[in-house]
């Protein structure tokens, strides 16, 4: 299967979805970084990690696919659970890759400057998380 | 309170970024893999980097890891749950961010707490 970049997707999304996802990300971010305060980096580094947007997320993406699908007559519940629930296993890889960005920054760090350790992470980010949807695919 | 309002903006930018992005990318299970992509990291490491040290940052990386492990089980639940049971996707993914808390959780008591 080949990656493929559909601009045409993004006329889905309406300004004021886009702004939820702002806010929604604003304030898990602000929560997040709230809990670190409070109880300290053990703690707060698990909530860089916490799916606070996913639910919203996930709902768009079936909300979409059943407005597609009601444009041609068509209910298209099935098919909306079907495709957030594909959305749900790719995040899962993505989840992977999340790891992979977290080891980076516990080993890279303490000797390293940000900047480089930040472009490693996220190349690990992408590299792992693209592997795990590869072999997903694959199997 | 100018430092969370930063926060914030950061935050809600990083987000939207690549949401946009998770949109664009196809086939959709590959644009999946942007629900799960560092924006809460990308959006405050600089931030808790001055304010706290390297220190202080690696040591949130290593529970970054196992949050992250919690994040691939409560995926997979979902995926699961919304295949085979039928359920909506807003309840469900809510439902079962229980998931994560009780994996990440574990995963403190049994590795990151000491």
């Amino acid at each position: 299967m080949r990656l493929r970049l559909r601009f045409d997707s993004l006329r889905a999304t309406t300004p004021l979805e886009y702004a939820r996802h702002f806010v929604a990300g604003g304030l898990v971010t602000v929560a997040a970084s709230l809990i670190a305060q409070r109880y300290g980096p053990v703690i707060g580094g698990l909530f860089l990690a916490f799916p606070g947007i996913f639910p919203p997320s996930i709902s768009l993406v079936a909300k979409h696919k059943r407005e597609r699908e009601a444009a041609q007559g068509f209910v298209g519940v099935r098919s909306a659970l079907a495709e957030a629930s594909v959305e749900a296993a790719g995040a899962s890889a993505g989840a992977a890759g999340l790891g992979a960005f977290g080891l980076v920054l516990w080993k890279g760090l303490p000797g390293h400057p940000l900047a480089p350790v930040l472009l490693v992470a996220g190349a690990a980010w992408a590299m792992v998380s693209y592997a795990m949807w590869w072999l997903r695919e694959k199997l | 309170m100018i430092e969370l309002l930063l926060r914030f903006l950061i935050g809600g930018a990083v987000v939207s970024l690549f949401a946009v992005l998770g949109d664009t990318v196809k086939p959709e299970s590959l644009g999946g893999i942007f629900a799960a992509a560092p924006t809460i990291a990308l959006a405050t490491v600089a931030l808790t980097l001055h304010e706290r040290g390297t220190g202080y940052v690696a040591l949130e990386g290593r529970s970054m890891m196992a949050g992250a492990a919690a994040f691939f089980v409560y995926a997979c639940a979902v995926s699961w749950v919304m295949m085979r049971r039928r359920t909506r996707a807003l309840p469900t993914a809510t439902a079962l961010l229980m998931v994560w808390a009780g994996m990440a959780a574990t995963l403190w008591a049994v590795w990151l707490r000491g």
